[in-house]
């Protein structure tokens, strides 16, 4: 296996070596009418070889890395390796293969080279799901027959959807709105400091640099309950209720309250960001502005919410579509904290999707889910794209 | 501002020597301040910090006593442990799934910045037909939820498509493996990549790109040695939050790789030891610092990046 990867990489050069050859041997061929179209022809194969060549080697090389008996540091460094060296050597062939076309095609070509890739992608993996979703939510759940709008009725009359669509709104709501709130104070507080200012919303900032399966492991510790007789409780506040006198509570089960649970775990992990965007609009604002006020006798809550507040407003609202939209997306949290949301009654719709695709094996459902969540967005890719095009109208 | 008004400086040197009320809180926290921040940064820090004392606690204390009552003990050797970390990297197989989330990540991050990167110089400085058009569906991606596109792509790899009968795309069978990851994880950063990426290419001034034309580079030369050398801060930030965004996914990793053990990455793996032993604290937590020490050593290291990254991917979906 080994040696197969090796022969793999070095087989490239010497095609290279070849087309070199003739791209510099090409101005005294070129005066010569006849031998000109045998030339072109001789690029245009060229030009078909590379590219197979190159499909046929990668391809041999994920067959390796599919090999379950590989040595893993190997594979997983041959996977980095090809991964990384693929695309480099994507481009460099398909610029190879350009030059070697006949003059007039290159120009109109190049473009598309360089293009080429990232079209094909966005249509294979995102365009082309985004219209078969909307096909598979009208069939059934092998994506057979047509059910007309059966699933959406099954979205808008199901209990445990229903009560998806109402956690949902509880997320969009309050993660913003906490989040966002806490991290302005902080970063108006915290522009006051001296010093240790950068320290200060370091840690606050810490929580975005770890995933939301381990905050969720983390936030498990604290909410952490064992009922009497099942030993002590190590979860921090269970083991403080305990300190006070007082029962343990197995927090997760509180319904609907577990719900607010989850969406601190989101609030801690976001507040960080909202604190050093809008902290970076707070110093954007002119010293002058605020030290004006202050002279004309403005008390300091005063200058926050007349000055400053107004001043970053659309730093706001940039902050607060971005958590609305990561809101409305929360997965991770919910299907890691919750062993069944259903019972939890944490169900949230990104988390209804998962579950219905591979516990429910309901494509057709899951799909109307989607669907269900991209109509949410809709609004929002609209409003990107007008302000895109009133910027570009500027440019 | 007119000539007559105080400087900032003025302002504050005066607030410094005079110390009156009404000058006061001008670039200096009071006591409320400091207290303040400093209660929400405790409260901030506590569960990390809970997480990170209780993987290296012994098991036995772990499960008798809570993580606090270590405090008192901070120099007491008997108290800590690395064994935990031995059980999760060992039996637990997070050493795999370390291994397994470089293999997934390093090219999850290099294939997008690079395919976007070429297309975001041919947005900016090459003309063709539709340019315009592609790039506003391109902005339009950028928030569609990743849900949309799961299913297809599953189907994709496991069947390949089909139009009536015809076979439309060939079943290529990657379910499961490194590369059916990568595209997927480069499909949904390219919208915001290209996006950002335009936006700093294009602002490159045109003089270097015509100047470097008029000298008989072509397109490819004017990329390596000018484009990307210039574009190195945007480059370095996209690739920041790709690297965590895919480091610390855990949707697209457990729909396109699986939870087998011998595949699945450090997210997954975590995932489901919370499922099969949602008790074992001792575990869980060194488990949990595990898939956090390499986001944390990126935080720490490249911060001033990290955060630049961060903040250019908010308007991704």
């Amino acid at each position: 296996m080994v040696r197969q990867a090796d022969e793999l990489v070095e087989e490239p050069p010497p095609d290279v070596d070849d087309a070199d050859a003739d791209a510099a041997g090409k101005p005294s061929v070129a005066s010569r009418g006849l031998t000109l179209a045998g030339v072109s022809l001789l690029r245009i194969v060229g030009a078909l070889a590379i590219p197979l060549l190159g499909f046929t080697a990668l391809w041999s090389t994920f067959d390796f890395l599919r090999d379950a008996d590989a040595n893993r540091f190997l594979v997983i460094g041959v996977a980095v390796v090809v991964g990384v060296g693929g695309v480099f050597a994507l481009f460099w062939g398909m610029n190879l293969v350009t030059d070697l076309l006949p003059e007039r095609l290159r120009d109109g070509i190049r473009p598309y080279v360089f293009v080429g890739p990232a079209l094909v992608i966005l249509s294979v993996f995102l365009i082309y799901p985004l219209i078969n979703t909307v096909f598979l939510s009208l069939k059934d759940r092998t994506g057979d027959e047509w059910v007309g709008l059966d699933n959406y009725h099954f979205i808008f009359t199901n209990d445990s959807m229903l009560r998806s669509m109402r956690n949902t709104a509880l997320w969009i709501v309050l993660v913003p709105l906490l989040a966002v709130t806490i991290g302005l104070v902080f970063a108006s507080l915290a522009d006051r400091l001296r010093r240790g200012e950068a320290v200060a919303k370091s840690m606050i900032f810490l929580p975005m640099a770890i995933s939301f399966a381990g905050a969720a492991v983390t936030f498990r510790l604290i909410y952490s309950f064992r009922p009497e007789g099942f030993g002590s409780n190590v979860g921090l506040l269970n083991g403080i209720k305990s300190g006070l006198g007082m029962q343990p509570t197995p927090w997760m089960q509180q319904q609907p309250w577990n719900n607010f649970l989850l969406i601190v775990i989101m609030v801690w992990m976001q507040t960080g960001f909202a604190m050093v965007v809008l902290s970076a609009a707070i110093k954007a604002i002119p010293d002058e502005i605020i030290e004006a006020a202050r002279i004309d006798g403005a008390s300091e809550l005063q200058v926050f919410r007349r000055i400053i507040v107004p001043t970053i407003g659309p730093t706001i609202v940039v902050v607060t579509t971005y958590m609305v939209i990561n809101a409305l997306k929360v997965f991770d949290i919910v299907f890691v904290m919750s062993e069944n949301a259903e019972n939890s009654q944490t169900e949230v719709i990104a988390e209804r999707m998962i579950s219905t695709y591979f516990q429910g094996r309901n494509a057709g459902r899951a799909a109307a889910i989607a669907v269900v969540l991209f109509v949410a967005v809709v609004p929002i890719m609209l409003w990107n794209i007008r302000r895109f095009r009133a910027e570009e109208a500027i440019r | 501002m007119s000539l007559t008004a105080p400087l900032p400086s003025d302002v504050e040197a005066a607030a410094a020597t005079s110390g009156g009320p009404q000058t006061v809180g001008v670039k200096q926290g009071g006591w409320f301040v400091r207290i303040t921040l400093v209660v929400v940064i405790v409260i901030w820090l506590i569960p990390t910090l809970g997480v990170l004392i209780t993987s290296l606690r012994p098991e036995a204390k772990v499960d008798t006593t809570g993580w606090w009552t270590a405090l008192p003990h901070l120099f007491d050797k008997t108290q800590w442990t690395f064994e935990n970390y031995r059980t999760a990297l060992d039996q637990g197989g997070f050493e795999n799934a370390f291994l397994n989330s470089l293999a997934v990540t390093i090219p999850a991050t290099v294939i997008p910045i690079t395919i976007a990167a070429f297309a975001a110089y041919a947005f900016s400085w090459m003309e063709f037909r539709g340019r315009y058009v592609m790039f506003v569906a391109v902005v339009g991606l950028l928030v569609v939820p990743l849900q949309m596109a799961i299913i297809p792509i599953l189907r994709l790899y496991t069947g390949g498509a089909h139009l009536g009968e015809v076979q439309i795309f060939p079943d290529l069978d990657l379910n499961g493996t490194f590369l059916g990851v990568w595209l997927a994880h480069t499909a949904f950063g390219l919208p915001l990549a290209v996006y950002l990426l335009r936006n700093y290419i294009g602002s490159l001034p045109s003089s270097i790109i015509e100047s470097a034309r008029i000298d008989g580079a072509d397109h490819f030369t004017i990329f390596w040695r000018l484009i990307v050398p210039l574009s190195v801060p945007a480059l370095a930030a996209f690739a920041i939050f790709q690297f965590l965004w895919v480091w610390n996914d855990l949707l697209v990793a457990y729909v396109f790789l699986g939870g087998a053990r011998q595949d699945r990455v450090v997210t997954t793996a975590l995932q489901q030891m919370v499922g099969a032993r949602g008790e074992n604290w001792h575990l869980l937590t060194s488990a949990a610092f595990i898939s956090m020490i390499l986001p944390l050593i990126v935080f720490f290291s490249l911060q001033r990046y990290f955060v630049r990254g961060l903040t250019a991917g908010a308007v991704k979906g």
